[in-house]
């Protein structure tokens, strides 16, 4: 049967952490699709800094203009559900935003955030951190702060953190020679 | 033990028994980049130390969402893909062949039993042949393309069970609208919807194609319907393999049954600004609408187009909106325009595409106004999915599309 064991989230270093000392939340609601993301119109870029300039464009132009290095997302339910498209999570690192924190994610946009480097944080209780909020993460403690609240959040599943681990997909895939399949 | 389809599909390619909520590093049978995610997946292929692609054979090129290039970087795109095939020995339809997935299952590149990736969250349309199929992202299909293989986390099952009889002018499109409704957009996150029961059955092929094209709109990681003797006949011409069985145990262990009944089924409309809104088409029946869409991966097969021209009759469409109507391949074209439709559309005022995905992701033309309203037979109506986010997006079967579209709008195809 499945291995439901878990692993603790790599350790950060203060100094490397994905948020910002005075990171703001920016919080949005369930059900933020891909295309609120990043339109399609934009996916003809391929480069994170310029899809980061039209992140959330005709959702919520203040988002771009606004946004600080290290700030964090805060969504609802299925985060990031619809397209597939990579350009989302790279639009939120080229706008500055590494960490993402959610009651849930869709499927493909949380792999595709591991792999390409922005975290996403499962938070039961996302719902309650309001938008503008004071938000650090401590992920050694398991627990996102928000105006001076702890709230608990989960950890990655296992096999997800073997890749952040490695620092992202790509660097995993440099590192492997050859590669056994069905392994488990 | 007793499995799901979509666990015999994993074991049988682990070569030992694999179950539901087990991560395996499984070898893939075949991939699929389009223009939009592909210059992505090959510029991850080529960071990760890629220099040659897994199997050439296995791999299959596209594009279709910006087609004819429409503007330089699209154009550039394009280029960068064309010289990464040329490289490769990839074989690359380029801009002739039409939308992704219909163009996957039409050139046999997906089969029962297969597990088939794509760049494109719809890629689990595949399901309908039997396979395995399931979106992922760039970085996924880079890695997929250097070593033939992709992690996966076996999903559980939904077992969509599906009996009686559709009304006339109600159809696949009303049906998954009405189980994306019961399911919601995240009731399938992780995993698969196998699609079911006598109704299902005696779906033709372009019914579950639109099936399991719409799983992903529940979080759904792959629609299925298990091969039968409608799929074997399907894929005959092309591919050569010899029907086998595949299907879910009947005591296999689902993480839900759901039942559905066609017979009063009444034509669905997924409202503004999400996929699991479908309600009975006479709750919106008489909004007005500026633009029409039949087409898109979901709905734009022979048989929708048939369908679409069947309710249109000896009308015209109404000459105060737009109606687009775009077949979702070469093929499906070919055959549109052998039966006469295109003409027809084409003398009631519709503009008739090449195939191509579209107004459906709202990234070239067929763009909607702030303040508009599109009714689309195509699989999303986010917020801005079709143009401005003032915009409205409404989603329908063809039928009802044709209905709308003579009126002007939303109308109740049986009543026409």
């Amino acid at each position: 049967m499945a291995a439901k064991k878990t692993v603790p989230v790599r350790k950060v270093k203060e100094s490397e952490g994905p948020v910002a000392k005075n990171a703001r939340a920016w919080k949005f609601g369930d059900d933020i699709d891909t295309d609120a993301i990043i339109p399609g119109r934009f996916l003809i870029i391929n480069n994170p800094d310029e899809l980061g300039k039209h992140a959330f464009e005709g959702t919520r132009d203040e988002f771009a203009k606004k946004v600080q290095q290290g700030d964090v997302i805060v969504g609802g339910r299925n985060f990031g559900c619809g397209s597939s498209r990579e350009h989302a999570p790279l639009a939120l690192i080229g706008a500055g935003v590494k960490v993402v924190v959610a009651r849930s994610f869709a499927r493909i946009f949380f792999r595709n955030s591991i792999n390409v480097g922005v975290l996403p944080v499962v938070c039961p209780d996302a719902d309650k951190i309001a938008d503008g909020a004071k938000i650090g993460l401590n992920i050694k403690e398991g627990n996102v702060v928000a105006d001076g609240k702890t709230y608990a959040i989960e950890p990655v599943p296992a096999f997800m953190q073997g890749i952040i681990d490695a620092g992202g997909l790509v660097e995993y895939a440099k590192n492997v020679k050859e590669l056994p399949t069905c392994t488990r | 033990m007793t499995a799901t389809i979509v666990e015999k599909i994993f074991s049988q390619k682990c070569g030992s028994e694999v179950r539901a909520g087990e991560v395996v590093m499984a070898p893939i049978d075949g991939a699929m980049i389009h223009d939009i995610t592909g210059p992505l997946a090959i510029q991850k292929f080529y960071e990760m130390g890629g220099t040659q692609v897994f199997d050439p054979e296995r791999i299959i090129m596209l594009f279709d969402h910006q087609i004819p290039a429409d503007s330089i970087e699209a154009a550039n795109n394009h280029v960068y893909m064309r010289k990464f095939a040329a490289e490769q020995g990839i074989h690359n339809y380029d801009i002739n062949e039409g939308v992704c997935h219909q163009v996957t299952i039409e050139k046999g590149r997906a089969a029962p039993g297969e597990i088939v990736v794509g760049a494109d969250s719809h890629t689990c349309m595949y399901g309908a042949a039997g396979a395995f199929a399931t979106g992922i992202g760039s970085t996924d299909m880079g890695f997929a393309l250097k070593f033939g293989a992709l992690y996966f986390k076996v999903p559980e099952t939904i077992r969509a069970e599906v009996s009686g009889k559709f009304q006339k002018r109600v159809g696949a499109k009303d049906l998954i609208l009405r189980i994306a409704n019961d399911i919601g957009a995240d009731g399938a996150t992780y995993k698969a919807i196998e699609f079911a029961g006598k109704t299902v059955r005696k779906l033709d092929m372009a019914g579950r194609m639109t099936l399991c094209n719409m799983a992903i709109e529940m979080g759904g990681k792959a629609g299925i319907v298990a091969p039968d003797k409608i799929t074997w006949e399907y894929m005959k011409g092309r591919r050569k393999m010899k029907p086998f069985d595949l299907e879910s145990d009947e005591d296999a262990t689902f993480a839900e049954r759901r039942s559905y009944n066609v017979s009063d089924l009444e034509p669905q409309v997924a409202v503004p600004h999400n996929v699991d809104t479908g309600v009975p088409v006479s709750r919106v029946a008489g909004t007005h609408v500026d633009q029409v869409f039949i087409g898109s991966c979901t709905n734009g097969r022979f048989e929708d187009l048939a369908e679409a021209a069947e309710v249109l009759g000896r009308k015209k469409f109404n000459p105060k909106i737009r109606v687009i109507i775009i077949p979702a391949s070469r093929d499906e074209y070919l055959k549109t325009l052998k039966a006469g439709l295109i003409e027809k559309f084409v003398k009631a005022g519709a503009l008739v595409e090449a195939p191509c995905c579209g107004p459906c992701m709202g990234g070239a033309f067929g763009l909607i106004a702030p303040g508009e309203v599109s009714l689309s037979t195509s699989n999303r109506n986010f917020k801005g999915r079709q143009g401005s986010t003032d915009g409205k997006v409404y989603l329908c079967s063809p039928a009802t599309a044709a209905a709308s579209a003579i009126t002007g709008e939303i109308t109740d195809p049986r009543e026409v």
